[in-house]
């Protein structure tokens, strides 16, 4: 049994009797930069699958004040889209482990998760960022993690994805870590993201 | 001044102040937003008073996309001399959402919904 930590609103053990959709890839297996282009052609598949079980009249909400609603298809291309997106940006690919994406429909909510690997390193930062999420006002720190890129022309992972998830489109994060090789630690790391319907 | 790949166009026409976008934003991080956020921000050191930034036709955007228009408002901001207006669509749900969170960064961007 792998040793793991659990962070934030993580559901572990999904109904089994749900509708899922499920893509694995070796980040590994073409370059990066080829791949990337995958990424928004995978989320606008989850997103155009979704779309048939989205039936009836749907509300058409024009106050920005609001989360953008979930049956919109941009919601779920999204957030498909930015997991897979740092799914490939912070994979360690020295483990030939597949990289995840599977998209489940349950009766009240959409979950999305995402299973890539990363080192010690990688976690260390992961964690850190997680707690200031969990300590902080999301929403003051989306505004101030934007002030914050604007400063500096680096392009170190902000988390920006993440926040956005949360105050623009209502989402509930959690992770979870499993220690899967010890020397040098490789972890796998579940990213889950759900959305109420 | 003009950028077209397969998946978007950014257009500046010197004539109208205007910089329109069109198409899917996915790109990568910052390194390749870079010509669009230096195309964004000529335009605004061409123009004196007003600047119009029109993503009526903007279908997708990343996050790395929001921060490089995140980047462009700020320097705007800091400025303090270009009017900026941004127009979008009021039944897109994501781009209301994007001009009110552009519009807390700048209190004086001029958001325009049609």
């Amino acid at each position: 049994m792998a040793e793991s930590e659990i962070h934030g609103h993580f559901i572990d053990g999904l109904p089994r009797e749900v509708e899922y959709l499920m893509i694995g890839f070796s980040p590994s297996s073409i370059p990066l930069k080829q791949r990337w282009r995958t990424n928004g052609l995978s989320a606008d598949f989850i997103a155009d699958y979704l779309q048939t079980f989205f039936v009836g009249p749907r509300e058409d909400r024009a106050n920005g004040d609001v989360p953008i609603p979930v049956d919109s298809k941009n919601a779920v291309k999204y957030i498909a889209n930015e997991l897979l997106e740092n799914a490939m940006k912070f994979h360690d690919d020295t483990h030939h482990y597949q990289t995840k994406i599977m998209f489940h429909l349950c009766r009240d909510k959409l979950v999305f998760q995402v299973v890539n690997t990363i080192d010690q390193t990688g976690k260390d930062k992961f964690v850190k960022f997680i707690q200031t999420l969990e300590h902080d006002d999301p929403y003051e720190l989306y505004i101030r993690q934007m002030e914050a890129n604007a400063q500096n022309d680096g392009s170190s992972h902000s988390g920006l994805g993440f926040l956005s998830m949360i105050c623009d489109y209502s989402a509930n994060l959690g992770w979870k870590f499993e220690l899967i090789a010890k020397e040098p630690p490789v972890y796998a790391v579940t990213t889950m993201v759900s959305l109420d319907v | 001044m003009e950028i077209t790949t397969e998946d978007y166009r950014v257009h500046y026409d010197p004539e109208n102040a205007t910089v329109t976008c069109r198409g899917s934003f996915l790109l990568s991080g910052s390194e390749e937003y870079a010509p669009i956020l230096q195309l964004l921000n000529s335009a605004a050191e061409q123009q004196v008073n007003k600047l119009t930034l029109d993503l009526r036709e903007l279908e997708f955007l990343n996050s790395s996309g929001i921060n490089t228009l995140t980047k462009f408002v700020i320097n705007v901001r800091n400025r303090q001399n270009l009017e900026l207006t941004v127009l979008g669509y009021e039944n897109i749900p994501w781009q209301v959402r994007l001009l009110k969170n552009l519009q807390r960064l700048m209190p004086s961007l001029v958001m325009q919904l049609e």
